[in-house]
Protein backbone atom coordinates (compact mmCIF):
# COMPACT_ATOMS: atom_id res chain seq x y z
CA UNK A 1 0.00 0.00 0.00
CA UNK A 2 1.73 2.84 -0.90
CA UNK A 3 1.55 6.72 1.15
CA UNK A 4 -0.65 9.26 -0.66
CA UNK A 5 -0.08 12.05 0.95
CA UNK A 6 2.19 13.09 3.77
CA UNK A 7 1.70 15.82 6.20
CA UNK A 8 5.42 16.72 8.48
CA UNK A 9 5.38 18.88 10.86
CA UNK A 10 3.05 21.44 9.37
CA UNK A 11 2.57 24.78 10.92
CA UNK A 12 0.67 27.87 10.60
CA UNK A 13 0.39 30.91 12.14
CA UNK A 14 -2.02 34.23 11.91
CA UNK A 15 -0.02 36.91 13.37
CA UNK A 16 0.19 35.35 17.25
CA UNK A 17 -2.35 33.19 16.72
CA UNK A 18 -0.84 29.48 16.18
CA UNK A 19 -4.24 27.56 14.43
CA UNK A 20 -2.13 24.72 13.27
CA UNK A 21 0.71 23.69 15.45
CA UNK A 22 3.45 21.13 14.49
CA UNK A 23 1.00 18.57 12.84
CA UNK A 24 1.86 15.14 10.75
CA UNK A 25 -0.15 12.75 9.39
CA UNK A 26 -0.14 10.54 6.67
CA UNK A 27 -2.86 8.75 4.64
CA UNK A 28 -2.39 5.53 2.39
CA UNK A 29 -3.88 4.42 -0.52
CA UNK A 30 -7.29 3.26 -0.08
CA UNK A 31 -7.71 4.23 3.39
CA UNK A 32 -10.56 6.86 4.29
CA UNK A 33 -9.15 9.11 7.19
CA UNK A 34 -11.45 11.27 9.26
CA UNK A 35 -10.31 14.06 11.20
CA UNK A 36 -12.49 15.44 13.77
CA UNK A 37 -11.94 18.10 16.78
CA UNK A 38 -13.56 20.52 18.16
CA UNK A 39 -13.84 24.14 16.07
CA UNK A 40 -11.55 26.30 15.94
CA UNK A 41 -8.53 22.86 16.41
CA UNK A 42 -7.32 23.66 12.96
CA UNK A 43 -9.22 21.50 10.79
CA UNK A 44 -9.75 23.36 7.94
CA UNK A 45 -6.67 25.44 8.30
CA UNK A 46 -4.99 22.36 7.92
CA UNK A 47 -6.92 21.13 4.91
CA UNK A 48 -6.41 25.00 3.46
CA UNK A 49 -2.24 24.53 4.04
CA UNK A 50 -2.31 21.21 1.99
CA UNK A 51 -4.58 22.64 -0.62
CA UNK A 52 -2.06 25.54 -1.23
CA UNK A 53 -5.15 27.96 -0.43
CA UNK A 54 -2.55 29.08 2.68
CA UNK A 55 1.15 29.15 3.02
CA UNK A 56 2.20 26.86 5.59
CA UNK A 57 4.63 28.76 7.92
CA UNK A 58 6.81 25.44 8.74
CA UNK A 59 6.66 21.76 7.42
CA UNK A 60 5.99 20.16 4.80
CA UNK A 61 3.18 18.71 2.56
CA UNK A 62 4.41 15.59 0.37
CA UNK A 63 1.81 14.31 -2.51
CA UNK A 64 3.22 10.28 -3.63
CA UNK A 65 6.81 11.29 -1.95
CA UNK A 66 7.04 14.76 -3.84
CA UNK A 67 6.79 18.07 -2.07
CA UNK A 68 3.46 19.79 -3.21
CA UNK A 69 3.94 23.03 -0.37
CA UNK A 70 3.58 26.06 -2.31
CA UNK A 71 1.55 25.18 -5.13
CA UNK A 72 -1.41 26.87 -6.20
CA UNK A 73 -4.68 25.17 -5.86
CA UNK A 74 -5.29 24.62 -9.55
CA UNK A 75 -2.09 23.14 -10.04
CA UNK A 76 -2.76 21.19 -6.84
CA UNK A 77 -5.75 20.07 -8.09
CA UNK A 78 -4.40 18.96 -11.70
CA UNK A 79 -1.75 16.94 -9.90
CA UNK A 80 -4.71 14.61 -8.30
CA UNK A 81 -5.65 16.65 -4.82
CA UNK A 82 -9.52 17.62 -5.05
CA UNK A 83 -12.05 18.81 -2.61
CA UNK A 84 -14.96 19.96 -1.07
CA UNK A 85 -15.44 23.12 0.72
CA UNK A 86 -17.25 23.39 4.41
CA UNK A 87 -20.01 25.58 2.75
CA UNK A 88 -21.68 24.41 -0.12
CA UNK A 89 -19.98 25.41 -3.42
CA UNK A 90 -21.49 24.04 -7.18
CA UNK A 91 -22.39 26.78 -9.73
CA UNK A 92 -26.16 27.50 -9.77
CA UNK A 93 -26.19 28.49 -13.14
CA UNK A 94 -24.87 25.62 -14.51
CA UNK A 95 -26.77 22.36 -15.02
CA UNK A 96 -25.42 19.29 -13.22
CA UNK A 97 -24.21 18.04 -16.09
CA UNK A 98 -21.89 21.54 -16.82
CA UNK A 99 -20.66 21.25 -13.16
CA UNK A 100 -19.77 18.30 -13.81
CA UNK A 101 -18.12 19.32 -17.02
CA UNK A 102 -16.25 22.10 -15.65
CA UNK A 103 -15.06 20.26 -12.50
CA UNK A 104 -13.14 17.49 -15.28
CA UNK A 105 -12.79 19.64 -18.28
CA UNK A 106 -8.89 21.42 -17.21
CA UNK A 107 -7.25 18.35 -16.61
CA UNK A 108 -7.83 17.23 -20.36
CA UNK A 109 -5.70 18.52 -23.23
CA UNK A 110 -4.29 22.59 -23.02
CA UNK A 111 -6.37 25.75 -23.57
CA UNK A 112 -6.75 25.55 -27.22
CA UNK A 113 -7.64 22.62 -27.47
CA UNK A 114 -10.49 23.50 -24.81
CA UNK A 115 -11.60 26.51 -27.34
CA UNK A 116 -11.56 24.54 -30.13
CA UNK A 117 -12.46 20.90 -28.80
CA UNK A 118 -15.74 19.56 -28.12
CA UNK A 119 -17.92 21.62 -26.03
CA UNK A 120 -18.25 18.90 -23.93
CA UNK A 121 -14.44 18.09 -23.54
CA UNK A 122 -15.15 15.04 -24.22
CA UNK A 123 -16.65 14.31 -20.49
CA UNK A 124 -20.49 14.25 -21.33
CA UNK A 125 -20.16 10.58 -20.81
CA UNK A 126 -17.87 10.14 -18.07
CA UNK A 127 -20.54 13.05 -16.44
CA UNK A 128 -23.45 10.74 -17.08
CA UNK A 129 -21.72 8.15 -15.48
CA UNK A 130 -20.98 10.43 -12.80
CA UNK A 131 -24.40 11.51 -12.43
CA UNK A 132 -26.06 8.15 -12.71
CA UNK A 133 -23.55 6.96 -10.01
CA UNK A 134 -24.97 9.85 -7.73
CA UNK A 135 -28.69 8.78 -8.06
CA UNK A 136 -28.93 12.36 -9.61
CA UNK A 137 -30.37 11.08 -13.21
CA UNK A 138 -33.51 12.99 -13.62
CA UNK A 139 -32.14 16.36 -12.41
CA UNK A 140 -28.95 16.41 -15.05
CA UNK A 141 -30.49 18.87 -17.13
CA UNK A 142 -31.59 20.92 -14.18
CA UNK A 143 -29.87 24.33 -13.14
CA UNK A 144 -27.94 23.09 -9.91
CA UNK A 145 -29.57 25.75 -8.06
CA UNK A 146 -32.78 23.96 -8.31
CA UNK A 147 -31.46 21.44 -6.54
CA UNK A 148 -32.57 20.56 -2.61
CA UNK A 149 -29.43 21.45 -0.18
CA UNK A 150 -28.91 17.38 -0.15
CA UNK A 151 -28.49 17.18 -3.91
CA UNK A 152 -26.59 19.73 -4.18
CA UNK A 153 -23.97 18.44 -1.52
CA UNK A 154 -23.95 15.09 -3.69
CA UNK A 155 -23.29 17.08 -6.60
CA UNK A 156 -20.85 18.93 -4.74
CA UNK A 157 -18.84 15.24 -3.70
CA UNK A 158 -19.68 14.10 -7.36
CA UNK A 159 -17.31 17.03 -8.85
CA UNK A 160 -14.65 16.06 -6.54
CA UNK A 161 -14.33 12.83 -8.12
CA UNK A 162 -15.10 13.95 -11.75
CA UNK A 163 -11.02 14.40 -12.80
CA UNK A 164 -10.25 11.06 -11.04
CA UNK A 165 -8.26 12.02 -8.30
CA UNK A 166 -5.58 10.64 -6.49
CA UNK A 167 -6.95 12.25 -3.12
CA UNK A 168 -10.38 13.85 -2.53
CA UNK A 169 -10.51 15.57 1.06
CA UNK A 170 -13.81 16.76 2.10
CA UNK A 171 -14.88 19.67 3.83
CA UNK A 172 -18.03 18.48 6.73
CA UNK A 173 -19.99 16.82 3.54
CA UNK A 174 -22.65 15.74 5.97
CA UNK A 175 -23.38 19.37 7.60
CA UNK A 176 -27.46 20.29 7.34
CA UNK A 177 -28.11 17.34 4.92
CA UNK A 178 -30.96 14.93 5.87
CA UNK A 179 -30.90 11.69 7.62
CA UNK A 180 -31.98 10.19 4.33
CA UNK A 181 -29.62 11.77 1.82
CA UNK A 182 -26.95 10.98 4.76
CA UNK A 183 -27.45 7.42 4.31
CA UNK A 184 -26.94 8.08 0.43
CA UNK A 185 -24.31 10.16 0.63
CA UNK A 186 -22.51 8.00 2.80
CA UNK A 187 -23.13 5.04 0.23
CA UNK A 188 -21.84 6.24 -2.42
CA UNK A 189 -18.83 7.50 -0.87
CA UNK A 190 -17.97 3.92 0.28
CA UNK A 191 -18.90 2.66 -3.36
CA UNK A 192 -15.85 5.25 -4.64
CA UNK A 193 -13.49 3.78 -2.64
CA UNK A 194 -14.76 0.36 -2.75
CA UNK A 195 -15.04 0.03 -5.93
CA UNK A 196 -12.82 2.79 -7.68
CA UNK A 197 -10.02 2.82 -5.06
CA UNK A 198 -10.58 6.37 -3.85
CA UNK A 199 -8.94 7.56 -1.05
CA UNK A 200 -10.16 10.42 0.97
CA UNK A 201 -9.38 12.36 4.32
CA UNK A 202 -12.68 13.77 5.65
CA UNK A 203 -13.55 16.37 8.23
CA UNK A 204 -16.81 15.93 9.90
CA UNK A 205 -18.70 16.61 13.43
CA UNK A 206 -21.02 14.11 12.57
CA UNK A 207 -20.02 11.32 14.35
CA UNK A 208 -21.97 8.61 13.18
CA UNK A 209 -21.09 9.71 10.06
CA UNK A 210 -17.28 9.50 10.81
CA UNK A 211 -17.09 6.36 12.85
CA UNK A 212 -19.36 4.31 10.16
CA UNK A 213 -17.48 5.49 7.23
CA UNK A 214 -14.03 5.93 8.28
CA UNK A 215 -11.17 3.19 8.75
CA UNK A 216 -9.07 5.67 10.46
CA UNK A 217 -9.39 9.02 12.53
CA UNK A 218 -7.34 11.74 13.98
CA UNK A 219 -8.21 13.85 16.38
CA UNK A 220 -7.23 17.93 16.29
CA UNK A 221 -7.20 19.84 19.60
CA UNK A 222 -5.47 23.03 19.98
CA UNK A 223 -3.66 22.97 16.47
CA UNK A 224 -2.23 19.59 17.78
CA UNK A 225 -2.78 16.05 16.54
CA UNK A 226 -4.43 14.83 19.81
CA UNK A 227 -4.80 10.51 18.63
CA UNK A 228 -4.64 8.82 15.61
CA UNK A 229 -6.25 5.08 15.12
CA UNK A 230 -9.25 3.20 14.39
CA UNK A 231 -12.45 4.29 15.22
CA UNK A 232 -13.47 2.09 17.82
CA UNK A 233 -9.18 3.03 19.76
CA UNK A 234 -10.67 6.74 19.53
CA UNK A 235 -13.77 6.41 21.24
CA UNK A 236 -12.44 5.25 24.23
CA UNK A 237 -9.41 7.30 24.23
CA UNK A 238 -9.51 9.29 27.63
CA UNK A 239 -7.79 12.39 26.54
CA UNK A 240 -10.26 12.58 23.13
CA UNK A 241 -12.69 12.09 25.33
CA UNK A 242 -11.70 14.82 27.73
CA UNK A 243 -11.23 17.35 24.82
CA UNK A 244 -13.90 16.47 22.35
CA UNK A 245 -16.54 13.54 22.67
CA UNK A 246 -17.73 14.25 26.33
CA UNK A 247 -18.51 11.63 28.74
CA UNK B 1 -36.20 24.46 -25.15
CA UNK B 2 -39.15 22.44 -26.89
CA UNK B 3 -39.30 22.15 -30.52
CA UNK B 4 -41.94 24.87 -30.77
CA UNK B 5 -39.77 26.84 -29.21
CA UNK B 6 -36.90 26.46 -30.99
CA UNK B 7 -38.98 26.61 -34.43
CA UNK B 8 -39.65 30.12 -32.90
CA UNK B 9 -36.48 31.08 -32.08
CA UNK B 10 -35.01 30.27 -36.04
CA UNK B 11 -37.84 32.12 -37.44
CA UNK B 12 -36.64 34.63 -35.09
CA UNK B 13 -33.28 34.91 -36.53
CA UNK B 14 -34.22 34.35 -39.68
CA UNK B 15 -36.63 37.66 -39.48
CA UNK B 16 -33.77 39.70 -37.95
CA UNK B 17 -31.07 38.93 -40.16
CA UNK B 18 -33.30 39.39 -43.25
CA UNK B 19 -34.39 42.89 -41.80
CA UNK B 20 -30.42 43.69 -40.92
CA UNK B 21 -29.85 42.40 -44.48
CA UNK B 22 -33.10 44.23 -46.66
CA UNK B 23 -34.06 46.92 -44.95
CA UNK B 24 -31.15 49.10 -45.29
CA UNK B 25 -31.52 49.12 -48.89
CA UNK B 26 -34.25 52.13 -48.52
CA UNK B 27 -32.30 53.78 -45.83
CA UNK B 28 -30.58 57.16 -46.41
CA UNK B 29 -26.72 58.23 -46.20
CA UNK B 30 -27.52 59.40 -42.44
CA UNK B 31 -29.38 56.30 -41.52
CA UNK B 32 -26.54 53.78 -42.93
CA UNK B 33 -24.43 55.76 -40.39
CA UNK B 34 -26.25 55.26 -37.57
CA UNK B 35 -27.05 51.43 -38.40
CA UNK B 36 -23.01 50.73 -39.40
CA UNK B 37 -22.41 52.44 -36.04
CA UNK B 38 -24.72 50.12 -34.02
CA UNK B 39 -22.72 47.34 -35.69
CA UNK B 40 -19.56 48.49 -34.92
CA UNK B 41 -20.54 49.18 -30.78
CA UNK B 42 -22.09 46.02 -30.71
CA UNK B 43 -18.75 44.34 -31.49
CA UNK B 44 -17.08 46.65 -28.93
CA UNK B 45 -20.08 46.04 -26.44
CA UNK B 46 -19.64 42.39 -27.14
CA UNK B 47 -16.00 42.25 -25.82
CA UNK B 48 -17.14 44.13 -22.71
CA UNK B 49 -19.43 41.64 -22.13
CA UNK B 50 -17.10 38.93 -22.06
CA UNK B 51 -14.53 40.75 -19.71
CA UNK B 52 -17.45 42.36 -17.40
CA UNK B 53 -20.32 39.38 -18.07
CA UNK B 54 -19.12 36.27 -18.33
CA UNK B 55 -15.46 36.93 -16.68
CA UNK B 56 -17.16 39.64 -13.93
CA UNK B 57 -14.02 41.84 -14.37
CA UNK B 58 -15.17 45.79 -14.33
CA UNK B 59 -13.15 48.19 -17.14
CA UNK B 60 -13.81 51.00 -17.72
CA UNK B 61 -10.91 51.03 -20.28
CA UNK B 62 -12.90 49.47 -23.51
CA UNK B 63 -13.41 52.76 -25.24
CA UNK B 64 -9.29 53.10 -24.96
CA UNK B 65 -8.98 49.45 -26.62
CA UNK B 66 -11.64 51.46 -29.61
CA UNK B 67 -8.99 54.09 -29.43
CA UNK B 68 -6.48 52.31 -29.67
CA UNK B 69 -7.38 50.00 -33.06
CA UNK B 70 -8.98 53.39 -34.74
CA UNK B 71 -6.09 55.13 -34.47
CA UNK B 72 -3.80 51.81 -35.25
CA UNK B 73 -6.13 51.39 -38.64
CA UNK B 74 -6.25 55.12 -39.34
CA UNK B 75 -2.22 55.47 -39.11
CA UNK B 76 -2.12 52.12 -41.17
CA UNK B 77 -4.62 52.86 -43.93
CA UNK B 78 -3.39 56.17 -44.75
CA UNK B 79 -0.38 55.21 -45.24
CA UNK B 80 -1.33 52.78 -48.11
CA UNK B 81 -1.45 49.35 -45.87
CA UNK B 82 -4.52 47.56 -46.35
CA UNK B 83 -7.09 47.64 -44.14
CA UNK B 84 -7.21 43.92 -43.42
CA UNK B 85 -3.80 44.07 -42.32
CA UNK B 86 -4.41 47.08 -40.41
CA UNK B 87 -7.41 44.83 -38.58
CA UNK B 88 -4.94 42.42 -37.56
CA UNK B 89 -2.44 44.86 -35.95
CA UNK B 90 -5.05 46.76 -34.30
CA UNK B 91 -6.65 43.33 -32.45
CA UNK B 92 -3.10 42.10 -31.62
CA UNK B 93 -2.01 45.01 -30.23
CA UNK B 94 -5.31 45.60 -27.92
CA UNK B 95 -4.82 41.82 -27.38
CA UNK B 96 -1.53 42.29 -25.96
CA UNK B 97 -2.26 45.97 -23.91
CA UNK B 98 -5.32 44.09 -22.35
CA UNK B 99 -3.95 41.16 -21.48
CA UNK B 100 -1.01 43.65 -19.28
CA UNK B 101 -3.96 45.24 -18.31
CA UNK B 102 -5.29 41.92 -16.92
CA UNK B 103 -2.34 42.33 -14.51
CA UNK B 104 -4.12 44.45 -12.02
CA UNK B 105 -7.57 42.51 -11.85
CA UNK B 106 -5.57 39.43 -10.42
CA UNK B 107 -4.71 41.11 -7.26
CA UNK B 108 -7.60 44.19 -7.14
CA UNK B 109 -11.62 43.64 -7.84
CA UNK B 110 -14.70 45.62 -8.21
CA UNK B 111 -14.28 49.30 -8.00
CA UNK B 112 -10.58 49.42 -7.70
CA UNK B 113 -9.65 47.33 -10.64
CA UNK B 114 -12.34 50.02 -12.30
CA UNK B 115 -9.94 52.91 -11.06
CA UNK B 116 -7.29 50.79 -12.72
CA UNK B 117 -8.65 50.86 -15.97
CA UNK B 118 -9.76 54.20 -15.27
CA UNK B 119 -6.45 55.30 -14.95
CA UNK B 120 -5.51 53.39 -18.04
CA UNK B 121 -8.19 55.23 -19.96
CA UNK B 122 -6.65 58.32 -19.51
CA UNK B 123 -3.57 57.27 -20.04
CA UNK B 124 -4.60 56.43 -23.59
CA UNK B 125 -6.41 59.67 -24.55
CA UNK B 126 -3.29 61.82 -23.64
CA UNK B 127 -1.33 59.42 -25.81
CA UNK B 128 -3.88 60.09 -28.81
CA UNK B 129 -3.59 64.38 -28.12
CA UNK B 130 -0.33 64.71 -26.93
CA UNK B 131 2.13 62.06 -29.41
CA UNK B 132 1.22 64.42 -32.81
CA UNK B 133 3.81 62.93 -34.47
CA UNK B 134 1.89 59.39 -34.68
CA UNK B 135 -1.67 60.58 -34.10
CA UNK B 136 -1.95 64.04 -35.43
CA UNK B 137 -2.93 65.33 -32.02
CA UNK B 138 -6.03 67.22 -32.12
CA UNK B 139 -6.19 67.56 -35.59
CA UNK B 140 -6.67 64.16 -35.98
CA UNK B 141 -6.21 61.97 -39.12
CA UNK B 142 -8.25 62.63 -41.78
CA UNK B 143 -9.47 61.13 -44.92
CA UNK B 144 -8.64 57.40 -43.84
CA UNK B 145 -10.06 55.25 -46.55
CA UNK B 146 -12.92 52.52 -46.89
CA UNK B 147 -11.40 49.37 -48.30
CA UNK B 148 -11.64 47.59 -51.62
CA UNK B 149 -12.76 44.04 -51.19
CA UNK B 150 -12.23 41.61 -53.93
CA UNK B 151 -12.62 44.40 -56.57
CA UNK B 152 -15.65 46.23 -54.63
CA UNK B 153 -15.30 49.20 -53.18
CA UNK B 154 -17.14 49.86 -50.06
CA UNK B 155 -16.63 53.58 -50.08
CA UNK B 156 -20.64 53.92 -50.72
CA UNK B 157 -22.40 53.94 -47.39
CA UNK B 158 -24.53 50.93 -48.45
CA UNK B 159 -21.30 48.92 -49.13
CA UNK B 160 -19.64 49.85 -45.96
CA UNK B 161 -22.27 48.97 -43.89
CA UNK B 162 -22.62 45.39 -44.91
CA UNK B 163 -19.21 45.25 -44.28
CA UNK B 164 -19.70 45.72 -40.66
CA UNK B 165 -22.77 43.55 -40.90
CA UNK B 166 -20.52 41.01 -42.26
CA UNK B 167 -18.14 41.08 -39.18
CA UNK B 168 -20.56 41.74 -36.73
CA UNK B 169 -22.05 38.06 -37.52
CA UNK B 170 -18.53 36.31 -37.54
CA UNK B 171 -18.29 37.80 -34.47
CA UNK B 172 -21.56 37.00 -33.23
CA UNK B 173 -20.65 33.31 -34.55
CA UNK B 174 -17.34 32.88 -33.03
CA UNK B 175 -18.12 34.19 -29.26
CA UNK B 176 -21.07 31.99 -29.60
CA UNK B 177 -18.20 29.19 -29.78
CA UNK B 178 -16.14 30.21 -27.41
CA UNK B 179 -19.14 30.77 -25.16
CA UNK B 180 -20.25 27.13 -25.69
CA UNK B 181 -17.11 25.83 -25.09
CA UNK B 182 -14.85 24.95 -22.07
CA UNK B 183 -13.81 28.07 -22.07
CA UNK B 184 -17.38 29.77 -21.90
CA UNK B 185 -18.03 27.38 -18.70
CA UNK B 186 -14.83 28.63 -17.20
CA UNK B 187 -15.20 32.27 -17.65
CA UNK B 188 -19.11 31.91 -15.59
CA UNK B 189 -17.14 29.62 -13.17
CA UNK B 190 -14.83 32.92 -12.75
CA UNK B 191 -17.92 35.21 -12.09
CA UNK B 192 -19.39 32.79 -9.81
CA UNK B 193 -16.90 31.73 -7.21
CA UNK B 194 -13.27 32.09 -7.88
CA UNK B 195 -12.06 30.19 -5.43
CA UNK B 196 -14.52 27.11 -5.75
CA UNK B 197 -12.93 26.88 -9.55
CA UNK B 198 -9.86 27.28 -8.67
CA UNK B 199 -10.06 24.01 -6.60
CA UNK B 200 -11.66 22.66 -9.71
CA UNK B 201 -7.84 23.24 -11.90
CA UNK B 202 -9.57 26.40 -13.48
CA UNK B 203 -6.60 28.20 -13.90
CA UNK B 204 -8.20 31.32 -12.86
CA UNK B 205 -4.63 33.44 -13.67
CA UNK B 206 -4.95 32.38 -17.10
CA UNK B 207 -8.95 33.23 -17.83
CA UNK B 208 -8.35 36.23 -15.73
CA UNK B 209 -6.48 37.13 -18.48
CA UNK B 210 -7.57 36.03 -21.53
CA UNK B 211 -10.65 37.81 -20.66
CA UNK B 212 -9.80 40.76 -20.56
CA UNK B 213 -7.23 40.41 -24.21
CA UNK B 214 -9.71 39.08 -25.78
CA UNK B 215 -12.28 41.42 -25.16
CA UNK B 216 -9.94 44.18 -25.44
CA UNK B 217 -9.08 42.70 -29.01
CA UNK B 218 -12.70 43.16 -29.67
CA UNK B 219 -12.16 46.29 -28.89
CA UNK B 220 -9.41 46.90 -30.98
CA UNK B 221 -11.33 45.23 -33.82
CA UNK B 222 -14.38 47.72 -33.75
CA UNK B 223 -11.87 50.36 -33.71
CA UNK B 224 -10.23 49.30 -36.88
CA UNK B 225 -13.83 49.82 -38.50
CA UNK B 226 -15.25 52.75 -36.36
CA UNK B 227 -12.52 54.32 -38.66
CA UNK B 228 -13.17 53.56 -41.93
CA UNK B 229 -16.80 54.54 -41.26
CA UNK B 230 -16.10 57.98 -39.75
CA UNK B 231 -13.49 58.82 -41.94
CA UNK B 232 -11.82 61.01 -39.71
CA UNK B 233 -10.44 60.08 -36.00
CA UNK B 234 -9.26 62.57 -33.34
CA UNK B 235 -9.07 62.19 -29.64
CA UNK B 236 -12.63 63.09 -28.87
CA UNK B 237 -14.47 59.87 -29.20
CA UNK B 238 -11.89 57.84 -26.82
CA UNK B 239 -12.49 59.69 -24.16
CA UNK B 240 -13.77 57.89 -20.21
CA UNK B 241 -17.07 58.81 -22.31
CA UNK B 242 -17.10 55.95 -24.57
CA UNK B 243 -16.11 53.53 -22.43
CA UNK B 244 -18.98 54.43 -20.08
CA UNK B 245 -21.40 54.54 -22.98
CA UNK B 246 -20.25 51.05 -23.46
CA UNK B 247 -20.36 50.15 -20.26
CA UNK B 248 -24.05 51.03 -20.36
CA UNK B 249 -24.68 48.88 -23.80
CA UNK B 250 -23.36 46.21 -21.27
CA UNK B 251 -25.46 46.73 -18.68
CA UNK B 252 -28.65 48.33 -20.40
CA UNK B 253 -28.71 45.14 -22.89
CA UNK B 254 -28.06 42.70 -19.98
CA UNK B 255 -24.26 41.84 -18.67
CA UNK B 256 -23.72 38.07 -19.15
CA UNK B 257 -26.50 37.68 -21.94
CA UNK B 258 -25.40 36.68 -25.07
CA UNK B 259 -27.64 38.93 -26.66
CA UNK B 260 -27.60 41.86 -24.29
CA UNK B 261 -24.65 43.86 -26.39
CA UNK B 262 -27.05 44.10 -29.35
CA UNK B 263 -29.51 44.89 -27.85
CA UNK B 264 -27.92 47.61 -25.79
CA UNK B 265 -26.14 48.99 -28.25
CA UNK B 266 -29.03 49.78 -30.26
CA UNK B 267 -30.57 51.91 -27.18
CA UNK B 268 -27.19 53.42 -26.61
CA UNK B 269 -26.93 54.46 -30.42
CA UNK B 270 -30.65 54.46 -32.01
CA UNK B 271 -32.42 56.19 -28.66
CA UNK B 272 -30.77 59.64 -28.70
CA UNK B 273 -31.84 59.95 -32.50
CA UNK B 274 -35.17 59.00 -31.51
CA UNK B 275 -35.16 61.57 -28.75
CA UNK B 276 -33.89 64.20 -31.19
CA UNK B 277 -37.60 65.62 -30.81
CA UNK B 278 -37.06 66.17 -27.08
CA UNK B 279 -34.23 68.73 -28.31
CA UNK B 280 -32.16 69.76 -25.39
CA UNK B 281 -33.97 67.48 -23.12
CA UNK B 282 -32.56 64.35 -24.70
CA UNK B 283 -29.88 63.48 -22.25
CA UNK B 284 -32.67 64.04 -19.12
CA UNK B 285 -35.14 61.89 -20.90
CA UNK B 286 -32.45 59.52 -21.75
CA UNK B 287 -31.16 59.03 -18.51
CA UNK B 288 -34.52 58.75 -16.84
CA UNK B 289 -35.59 55.75 -19.28
CA UNK B 290 -32.28 54.28 -18.56
CA UNK B 291 -33.07 54.73 -14.96
CA UNK B 292 -36.25 53.17 -14.52
CA UNK B 293 -34.85 50.31 -17.17
CA UNK B 294 -32.83 49.55 -14.51
CA UNK B 295 -34.96 49.79 -11.30
CA UNK B 296 -37.28 47.57 -13.30
CA UNK B 297 -35.26 45.29 -14.14
CA UNK B 298 -31.46 45.24 -12.69
CA UNK B 299 -30.61 42.57 -15.10
CA UNK B 300 -31.18 44.53 -18.27
CA UNK B 301 -33.01 44.26 -21.58
CA UNK B 302 -32.87 40.46 -21.67
CA UNK B 303 -33.54 40.20 -18.54
CA UNK B 304 -36.89 41.48 -19.28
CA UNK B 305 -37.29 39.10 -22.15
CA UNK B 306 -35.80 36.03 -19.93
CA UNK B 307 -38.56 36.69 -16.80
CA UNK B 308 -41.48 36.66 -19.29
CA UNK B 309 -39.83 33.22 -20.77
CA UNK B 310 -39.71 31.95 -16.96
CA UNK B 311 -43.76 33.36 -16.36
CA UNK B 312 -44.54 31.63 -19.40
CA UNK B 313 -42.84 28.03 -18.81
CA UNK B 314 -44.50 28.19 -15.09
CA UNK B 315 -47.92 28.98 -16.65
CA UNK B 316 -47.66 25.84 -18.69
CA UNK B 317 -46.39 23.66 -16.43
CA UNK B 318 -48.97 24.53 -13.84
CA UNK B 319 -51.78 24.47 -16.43
CA UNK B 320 -50.27 20.52 -17.12
CA UNK B 321 -50.47 20.09 -13.27
CA UNK B 322 -53.74 21.03 -12.77
CA UNK B 323 -54.95 19.21 -16.15
CA UNK B 324 -53.29 16.00 -14.62
CA UNK B 325 -54.79 16.49 -11.68
CA UNK B 326 -58.38 17.09 -13.45
CA UNK B 327 -57.56 13.87 -14.83
CA UNK B 328 -56.92 12.29 -11.83
CA UNK B 329 -59.55 13.36 -10.28
CA UNK B 330 -62.29 12.05 -13.22
CA UNK B 331 -60.63 8.60 -12.77
CA UNK B 332 -61.21 8.71 -8.95
CA UNK B 333 -64.48 10.11 -9.35
CA UNK B 334 -65.53 7.22 -12.12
Amino acid sequence: MSRVLEVVGLSKRFGGITAVDGVSFHVDEGEILGVIGPNGCGKSTTFNCILGQLAPTAGEVRLDGRVVSGLRPPELNRLGVSRTFQLLQVFPQLSVRENLILAGQEHRGGMLSRLFGRPDAGLGPAADRMIGFFKLDHLADSPAGELSYGQQKLLDAAMAFMAGPRLTLLDEPAGGVNPTMLTDLKDRLRAMNREQGATFVVIEHNMDFIMSLCSRVIVMAQGKVLADGAPDEIRVNPAVIEAYLGH
Amino acid sequence: MTRVERLVASAGGVAIIAALTIGPLSLGRYGLFILSQWAVMSIAAIGLNLTLGYAGQVSLAQGAFVGVGAYAAAIMTTHGLPLSLAVVVAMGLAFAVGWLLGYPALRVQHHYLAFVTLAFSTLAFLVFRNEEWLTGGVYGISDVPRPSLLGFSTAKPLPFYYLCLFVLAVVTIAFRGMTRSPWGRAFVALRENPLRAASLGVDTRRYTLMAFAIGSALGGLAGALYAPLTQFVDPTPFTLTLSLDLLLMVIVGGAGSFFGPYLGAMVAVLLPEWLRVAESYYLIAYAAMVMLLLVYSPTGLMGIVERRQRERSARVASARRAAAKATLADGVGR
